[in-house]
């Protein structure tokens, strides 16, 4: 009668933090904290590094005064964050509207043709291309046959790094709008342009603009395809009128060339443009998460 | 057009298309996707102000025929229809017609309740805009959500997003923006499936409403909606002689005489839930 274990004579319901189930747990949910906070640390010591170096020249002097010479001192980097903005515009105004054309082309109007799988491929290739052969492209293409370094040259190498970014992320923002959300556009009666302008592109839209905005991102701190390009500049960009053909400073080449000065002055600054630089691409993702999150 | 009597169809069929009460004929001969043959021989006729219902074991195409009338089904890649569906004195498949214009006329309500990443307002005045509406766009939302029974829950809220709405609503807040055009026919692919039975009978306590002002077709898995809700049911069923799962119209009539009197054996089979 009773060789039959009785299993509730056996329960323990005493927690056991030493057995090795738990042990192993507790391990594993450590090595998970670590390295979290392992991957936290780079963007942080950047950051800190860069507000204890630069920080000190960091003033309005910095950001609205051109570049010093040699022994000067003082100055900043005003024309080099105007060239930035500028440059960084021209590469979103040739990369968003084609990227995000190509993208419904990808995503709804013809995915599975042939010229879909070829540019699909083809964007995924440029997204691996090392930055300065978009540069050398833009030199190609613009600087050798207009003979000047120039805003619009600097703009294409950049607008050519930001397209793969700005398709791919359109296309998977656009694809990400439920099927059930198509059929009810078309069951009211929308033609398939209506469909993609009127409820594809604005329901994808907080997706779009999150890839728009990484594109940006990284192209504000691209600094091997502007030294072909844009090359750089001591000067205020719009001085006598907008003239664009003509060699022009950005944040990122500023650095680039401050860095290795031998002067303390100029290594300062350096300092202080990279925290800017760091500082608007920061900015950039803060907002392009909220736009993200904002309808979701 | 002479009208074909079709042997599997209750005679009220023929004499309502008689008094000219038809709003759809579909003489449905063959639907393909690709080479499968989803549905054939089905002859299925909508009549104005009552609400028609497809019922009908799972792949038997009581879908399929419906989303074949307002060509909704030209979407998918390899849909090939077969056969004629009149509708106001012209067949919708001949090639002069434009799908996206049928789709006006014949709106539709689906299963899944799928309202736009957009505000409610602009939900229902959707249709509205597509069409260039010119009138009163605010007093045609509030009449076409007034329809849909769904003014008092979100008339404080027009600027909130569709898709904050419970299930139900947001199923309301769908059928408000298909009759905000104010279309011929309303169709309704299991408008309840994907909701609980407090919100679903309240869909069906609408659409017998809406029965007064449109004509309606509706899709259920549910014998039971079909009789409280169909004035005429259909009832389809799938062929697997050949190999393969082909759906066709088994007979059709109106609810209460398919329900309870029955001409085929499969009918009562199936009415009386010996297989589904």
């Amino acid at each position: 009668m009773s060789a039959i274990p009785r299993p509730m004579e056996a329960v323990q319901l005493q927690r056991a933090p030493f057995e090795r189930r738990a042990l192993r747990n507790g391990l594993l949910t450590l090595g998970a904290w670590a390295a979290a906070i392992i991957a936290g640390i780079p963007l942080i010591s950047v950051l800190y590094m860069l507000v204890v170096r630069g920080g000190a020249r960091l003033g309005w002097e910095a950001v609205s005064s051109l570049p010093p010479a040699g022994f000067e001192m003082g100055g900043g980097f005003g024309n080099a964050i105007v060239g930035t903005f500028v440059m960084v515009g021209i590469g979103g105004l040739i990369s968003i509207p084609i990227g995000v054309l190509a993208a419904v082309f990808l995503a709804e109007l013809g995915p599975t043709r042939r010229l879909s799988q070829v540019a699909r491929f083809a964007t995924k290739t440029l997204t691996g291309i090392p930055s300065i052969l978009a540069g050398v492209f833009a030199y190609a293409v613009v600087v050798l046959l207009t003979g000047t370094y120039s805003v619009p040259a600097g703009g294409l190498a950049l607008a050519v790094l930001m397209l793969p970014t700005v398709i791919l992320t359109a296309e998977s923002a656009i694809r990400a709008v439920p099927k059930i959300t198509r059929d009810a556009a078309y069951g009211m009666g929308c033609t398939r342009s209506q469909v993609v302008w009127k409820v594809l592109l604005p329901t994808a839209m907080p997706g779009i603009l999150t890839g728009v905005m990484l594109a940006v991102a990284r192209a504000a701190g691209e600094t091997a395809p502007l030294l072909f390009t844009a090359l750089f500049s001591s000067f205020w960009l719009f001085d006598s009128g907008a003239k664009l053909m003509q060699p022009t400073a950005s944040l990122a080449v500023l650095i680039y060339n401050f860095a290795g000065m031998p002067f303390d002055n100029q290594i300062e600054l350096a300092w202080a443009a990279s925290l800017v630089l760091v500082l608007i691409v920061l900015v950039i993702n803060v907002v392009s998460r909220l736009v993200g999150q904002r309808r979701a | 057009m002479s009208v074909i009597a079709p042997v599997n169809t209750h005679s009220t069929g023929t004499n309502a298309s008689a008094n000219g009460s038809v709003v759809i004929d579909c003489k449905l001969d063959h639907v393909f996707y690709g080479a499968f043959l989803a549905v054939r021989d089905s002859h299925v006729q909508i009549e104005r102000g009552k609400i028609t219902g497809f019922i009908g074991p799972s792949g038997c195409g009581k879908s399929t025929v419906l989303r074949s009338l307002n060509r909704m089904n030209d979407l998918i890649h390899g849909f090939r229809f077969e056969g004629h569906v009149q509708f106001h004195g012209r067949n919708v498949y001949e090639r002069t017609i434009d799908p996206v214009a049928v789709r006006r006329y014949i709106g539709m309500v689906f299963q899944q309740p799928n309202p736009f990443s957009m505000s409610i307002f602009d939900n229902v005045a959707f249709g509205l805009r597509l069409n260039r509406f010119k009138g009163n766009v605010p007093e045609r939302v509030e009449k076409a959500l007034r329809q849909a029974a769904l003014w008092d829950e979100v008339k404080d809220k027009l600027k909130n997003s569709g898709l904050s709405l419970s299930g139900g609503q947001q199923q309301r807040l769908c059928i408000a923006r298909a009759v905000a055009t104010e279309p011929s026919v309303l169709l309704m692919d299991e408008p309840c499936s994907a909701l609980d039975p407090i919100a679903t009978r309240r869909i069906e306590e609408l659409m017998i409403q809406l029965k007064q002002s449109y004509t309606i077709a509706i899709v259920t898995h549910n014998m039971q909606q079909a009789q409280r809700v169909a004035d005429i049911t259909a009832f389809f069923s799938v062929d697997i002689s050949k190999g393969s799962r082909t759906g066709y119209l088994v007979e059709s009539g109106p609810t209460k005489a398919l329900f309870e009197s029955p001409r085929e054996q499969l009918t009562k089979e199936y009415v009386a839930g010996q297989f589904s």
